[in-house]
């Protein structure tokens, strides 16, 4: 059991709570950065790609997790920010503009699509936010001279002042690119959550009338979340753009909007690490799919390879299990599991129990 | 002519649309969750019905295979809430939601490893058959699903309206503490409505098999269902059907008058304004909310 003594009001915002996470934390990032040498190009495009969901799954996390406002239509601002980093380094822009103008101009048109959705509440936001994901599908069809439409556009190789990056010549650097931005993003999420922008996120969350009573203005704090939100979301798009190295309007269809909620709830909603843990399940399940496949195929002569959706048959049945014995996610059950060992033996079940409301009604009140 | 031939076939392909709004609402209308699977429900009723009816499979009569399907679809609903959603009891209505998507795609998933994923016709006795009405040529399926689901509307509406258990149910939504003290069972009222739910789904899958193929993706029609009843107003019945029909009514005119590609996009397109400036829909029950 570790005590950890505040000294000033500043010790609650603080970056990391004791020294020992630091250190833990730093562990990880040297790990992180020894990756290539540990692994073959094959994995290590396996966790690029990880990353970078896990990217996208901050930017949902902080709208979805951290501001209530449940999005269906993420994939819409992914695409956004693929076509409109690869329009921009097709016109000759050199890479380290585009990519963050990309996350910026999605930010801002995130932000004019926000404000009159963002009026709606619970459902009527979700049924909105899931009709810009069908919309944003066609329109990609039908604006063909920007987009290419069904053929789609390849995204052109990266020029860091003449540094070539390339997904699958130079995976290595490819790698670090990513690293790199999800370390940036991770910093500004982090330190938005210190900041009273990220309070009044929070306090959002959990009642908005008492958050306006405390003075927050509401669709201010929503749009801002918004924006900030599709701008992450536009980086992952960018750099989902380049690891796809082709792409169409069928990459980011409705699945896949309905994808990254379902990652960070599996995840654990309300926490960065729920977007890590999320984008790690998504990302290695085809594998483990695949493998325990073809252990059935060997070992029980089962043929499972007739079997197309399997993954989001899986997926689905991951959630749903989830969502009925973890409603917290992966992270939740990893809080739990630490605090069972740090008050050993003084651990009770209905520690991290919710309050049970009953329902009323939202057209009548 | 055209005109009216393209009309009877936009209310056909929207009734459809209707009948799927029709579960969400009255789902969301008895339980304030929303069913995202609803669509997967009617594309399940469908293959239900066709495993029943058609000659590779079972090949029972059609008219026996009907509310075979229909009391399969009602039991799956009712299943359904008393083992997956009635622990959602108390939880916020968003992890219903999530809940209900995930099912849909286990749902899609389970058709597809059962049933395939070739398109599949239902083999009606009716098939084929035509009515002639002054000049007009209808296929017999068009004017049956309007029909139907014209019927299934007014037979809801009421039921919500006169029955006891239609007011136990809109009473359990508008506040279930309450309800609870009135002595109504709250959580089997909700499992009867997922079971009306599911069979309403029957319906709306055994209409739309009878109009064209099925395969297991058919459940995504489900979000031009959402638009239906948004734009009707969630939470009003008939509002989902003219929600439905209107939507049916505009995507054959949007495809005949607007380049490709605007046709697909019109009924959300449709949606979003609604939803920007009549946000509780054309025929909403909304009313001001007070802290």
């Amino acid at each position: 059991m570790r005590f950890v003594f505040k000294r000033s009001y500043d010790d609650d915002i603080k970056l990391f709570k004791h020294r020992p996470q630091a250190f833990y934390y730093l562990a990880l990032l040297i790990l992180m950065l020894a990756l290539p040498l540990l692994l073959d190009d094959f994995f290590l495009g396996e966790v690029t790609y990880v990353l970078i969901f896990a990217i996208a799954g901050m930017g949902l996390m902080l709208l979805t997790g951290h501001t209530g406002q449940v999005s269906l239509g993420h994939a819409a601002f992914l695409a956004l920010g693929a076509y409109l980093n690869a329009i921009m380094l097709s016109k000759g822009i050199p890479f380290v503009i585009t990519l963050p103008l990309a996350g910026i101009l999605t930010g801002i048109i995130g932000m004019i699509i926000a404000l009159p959705v963002l009026r709606l509440h619970g459902i009527y936001l979700a049924i909105a936010t899931l009709a810009i994901s069908v919309l944003a599908d066609d329109i990609i069809v039908m604006a063909e001279p920007f987009t290419g439409g069904v053929t789609g556009l390849v995204a052109p190789p990266i020029d860091i002042f003449g540094l070539d990056i390339d997904r699958y010549g130079t995976p290595i650097l490819f790698y670090f690119l990513v690293l790199f931005v999800t370390l940036f993003v991770l910093m500004i999420y982090r330190n938005i959550m210190r900041s009273p922008l990220g309070r009044a996120f929070v306090a959002m969350r959990d009642s908005e009338i008492s958050a306006q009573a405390l003075g927050v203005n509401i669709t201010k704090t929503k749009a801002t979340a918004f924006a900030i939100s599709c701008a992450i979301t536009g980086l992952a798009g960018a750099l989902l753009g380049h690891f796809a190295g082709a792409f169409n309007n069928e990459t980011f269809n409705i699945v896949l909007s309905i994808q990254l909620l379902l990652m960070i709830v599996i995840g654990g909603l309300g926490s960065i690490h729920g977007a890590f843990f999320g984008a790690m399940v998504v990302g290695f399940l085809p594998q483990f799919i695949a493998i325990s496949r073809d252990f059935a195929t060997d070992n029980f002569g089962f043929n499972s390879l007739s079997m197309p959706g399997i993954e989001t048959g899986v997926f689905a049945l991951i959630l749903v299990l989830f969502i009925l014995f973890e409603p917290m996610g992966i992270y939740g059950r990893w809080v739990k599991i630490r605090t069972y060992f740090e008050l050993f033996p003084f651990y009770r079940k209905n520690m991290f129990k919710r309050q049970k409301s009953y329902l009323k009604t939202e057209r009548m009140k | 002519m055209d005109f009216w031939q393209l009309a009877i076939s936009g209310l056909a392909n929207g009734s459809v649309y209707g009948l799927i709004a029709l579960g969400f609402v009255l789902i969301y209308k008895a339980t304030e969750a929303v069913n995202f699977a609803q669509g997967d429900f009617m594309m399940m009723g469908a293959f239900i019905t066709i495993w029943l009816t058609n000659e590779q499979y079972l090949g029972f009569s059609f008219w026996l295979a009907i509310p075979l399907a229909i009391l399969i679809m009602a039991l799956l609903g009712y299943l359904l809430d008393v083992v997956v959603i009635r622990r959602m009891f108390g939880q916020p209505q968003i992890a219903v939601i999530i809940l209900t998507i995930a099912l849909g795609f286990i749902i899609r998933f389970a058709a597809g490893a059962i049933w395939s994923h070739e398109p599949q016709l239902l083999e009606t006795p009716f098939a084929g058959r035509e009515v002639h009405f002054g000049g007009l040529v209808l296929g017999f399926e068009e004017v049956a699903v309007i029909i139907v689901t014209l019927l299934l509307t007014m037979f809801l509406f009421l039921f919500f309206k006169k029955a006891k258990l239609g007011k136990a149910m809109q009473a359990a939504s508008q506040n279930q503490l309450a309800a609870y003290y009135v002595g109504i069972p709250v959580k089997r009222i909700q499992s009867l409505v997922w079971a009306l739910g599911g069979s309403v789904a029957a319906v709306a899958g055994i209409l739309f098999a009878s109009k064209g193929a099925v395969d297991p993706s058919t459940g995504l029609l489900g979000i031009k269902a959402f638009a239906a009843a948004v734009i009707g107003g969630f939470g009003s019945l008939p509002g989902a059907l003219i929600g439905g029909l209107i939507i049916g009514l505009i995507e054959p005119f949007a495809a005949y008058g607007l380049p490709a590609g605007y046709s697909q996009v019109a009924p959300y397109a449709l949606m979003l304004l609604v939803l920007i400036f009549r946000p509780a829909g054309l025929f909403s029950q909304m009313h001001e909310k007070k802290v």
